[in-house]
């Protein structure tokens, strides 16, 4: 396990003791106790665990969108306060903007540094052929399939030159092909532009395919339970012996844990 | 399945083939129960022998002389534009007043909790108030005249326009705000680029219940002694024991307000044409 008291010489993204509790009517709900974690720029990290093990909790607090009620997380030291387009998610419902075609939604943080009207064409052409929705930047959101909003919405982050790459289980809502390519084109994404992606999921296999880190988490309170590092020469291959290794070794640590949770309980 | 293949080409055929007279069918229903009822119409007032009712070619004469003249050749022949013109002023004079003020009051109230919190009360307590009961006060406020009738438009119009503003803005999925705080979006640009058009679909859907009771209102205001306007023709009517005119006065005013309720539905298709389940 990396130990998060010890930052590396310059900290990327650092999270430090962060806890965040809820109030649901009087109860108070732990989601988050002392997390610490430490990612290096360009890493790809993912996060997993059940539900309700406080991962999307985790990853919204570094998006800006929730505070934690304590502890921070800091970019390059910096401790983040908000929303920022240094960081950028990736929604599992896509959150793209209806009423923009493609091209407008890829545009649409470019427009808001008031860059001028030439570079906001140029980036955006870009970001579209990258995801390879050139035919379609005329096209609204409500005609296109899972697969084809989810790559308008890793382009519309790209193409605002986020640093950082927040995905809430990004390819959960999709079917098992599209799943493939697209896990498939965000890593060719990830080794062209070497964003840093932390990356929440349930699916072990999507974890050892992607990530150089797995992380761990379980719930009641959510927790960080392990860091793995995933040493796998990449491209990786699903059906391969040692690939197999490492994602029963994981699996095995998430369902020894459940194991050990529902013993409790019954004690 | 290849029944099914062959099956779908044959039954898109039969749809092209029938859609000629399934159009002129959709017509000819549509016309067939007004048609019905004026002859109702005239067969009561025929059998009543009533006097108080005119018959429908009585109104359609005057419908000709409202419009044209050379008929009765009194204070009202050839009179429609006036009168139309007068009223449109005042319904889309109050329609314009209350968007201006309804929408970017209701992005507000829906957006910022502060506004919500501190307006929203009071806006409750006068809504359920008629508009018909501000009838001797506007006069007070504004006098006997047109600027009173376009302030009972104005009210008529407001409420819909801003609870359904609200709506539009309490209905957009949260996701967008933060889709659009994390792309640097914030302040006023938020209003205008997310907000607004986030709520578009509530919007229209205010403005075309506003502005069928603007139309509503329109008699009412112009029940305040002005000279000019449809509800002021249909209360000299009354007044002069004239139905044909009041009739004639009612039937302009459906007439108008149908045909610009489908310019707003027009608007409202092309404004959202991302959305196809919007479209009236």
């Amino acid at each position: 396990m990396v130990d998060a008291q010890t930052p590396p010489r310059r900290q990327f993204l650092g999270i430090s003791n962060v806890t965040k509790t809820f109030q649901l009517g009087t109860d108070q709900v732990q989601a988050l106790r002392s997390v610490n974690l430490a990612i290096a720029k360009g890493e790809f990290v993912c996060l997993i665990g059940a539900s309700g093990c406080g991962k999307s909790t985790l990853l919204r607090i570094i998006a800006g969108f929730e505070q934690p009620s304590s502890g921070q997380v800091s970019l390059y030291e910096k401790a983040i306060t908000g929303p920022g387009s240094d960081r950028g998610m990736v929604f599992q419902d896509y959150a793209l903007f209806p009423w923009m075609t493609v091209r407008e939604n890829i545009a649409f943080g470019p427009k808001q540094k008031g860059l001028a009207r030439k570079y906001v064409d140029e980036i955006t052409g870009e970001y579209l052929n990258m995801v390879g929705l050139g035919k379609f930047a005329d096209r609204f959101p409500s005609q296109l399939s899972g697969g084809m909003k989810q790559r308008v919405a890793i382009a519309r982050v790209l193409a605002n030159e986020c640093e950082v790459l927040l995905m809430d289980e990004p390819f959960g809502a999709l079917d098992a092909l599209t799943r493939e390519s697209l896990q498939q084109e965000l890593l060719d994404i990830w080794v062209r532009t070497r964003v840093t992606v932390i990356f929440v999921t349930h699916s072990v296999e999507e974890a050892v395919l992607l990530s150089d880190r797995v992380v761990v988490m379980t719930a009641g309170p959510g927790r960080i339970e392990a860091d793995i590092p995933i040493e796998l020469a990449r491209p990786r291959e699903v059906s391969a012996i040692d690939f197999n290794q490492v994602r029963r070794d994981i699996t095995q640590r998430l369902t020894s844990h459940v194991g050990r949770r529902e013993l409790k309980a019954v004690a | 399945m290849a029944a099914v293949s062959t099956d779908i080409p044959a039954g898109a055929d039969a749809v092209n083939r029938g859609r000629i007279p399934e159009r002129l069918r959709g017509t000819v229903l549509a016309a067939a129960f007004p048609l019905a009822l004026i002859v109702l119409w005239h067969q009561l007032v025929v059998l009543t022998g009533t006097r108080l009712v005119p018959t429908p070619y009585q109104v359609g004469v005057m419908m000709w002389d409202f419009t044209f003249g050379g008929v009765h050749n009194d204070a009202f022949s050839g009179t429609i534009l006036t009168h139309l013109l007068a009223s449109m002023q005042r319904v889309y004079g109050g329609f314009a007043l209350a968007m201006v003020i309804g929408i970017p009051l209701g992005l507000l109230i829906g957006k910022v909790k502060l506004i919500r919190q501190m307006l929203d009360p009071t806006l409750s307590l006068l809504r359920p108030i008629p508009v018909t009961a501000w009838l001797p006060l506007s006069m007070i406020f504004f006098g006997l005249g047109p600027r009173s009738a376009v302030f009972l438009v104005f009210l008529g119009a407001f409420y819909p326009i801003l609870l359904n503003t609200v709506f539009g803005v309490r209905s957009v999925d949260p996701r967008l705000f933060e889709a659009a705080s994390m792309l640097g979006c914030d302040g006023s640009g938020l209003f205008r680029q997310v907000v607004l058009p986030a709520a578009m679909p509530g919007i229209f859907n205010g403005l075309r219940l506003a502005h069928g009771f603007a139309w509503i209102l329109i008699v009412v205001g112009e029940m305040t002694g002005v000279p000019t306007g449809l509800g002021s023709v249909i209360m000299d009517g009354r007044t002069l024991s004239r139905t044909d005119l009041v009739i004639t006065g009612m039937i302009i005013i459906g007439i108008a307000g149908f045909l610009t309720d489908r310019m707003i539905v027009a608007v409202n298709n092309r404004v959202l044409r991302w959305s196809p389940q919007h479209h009236g």
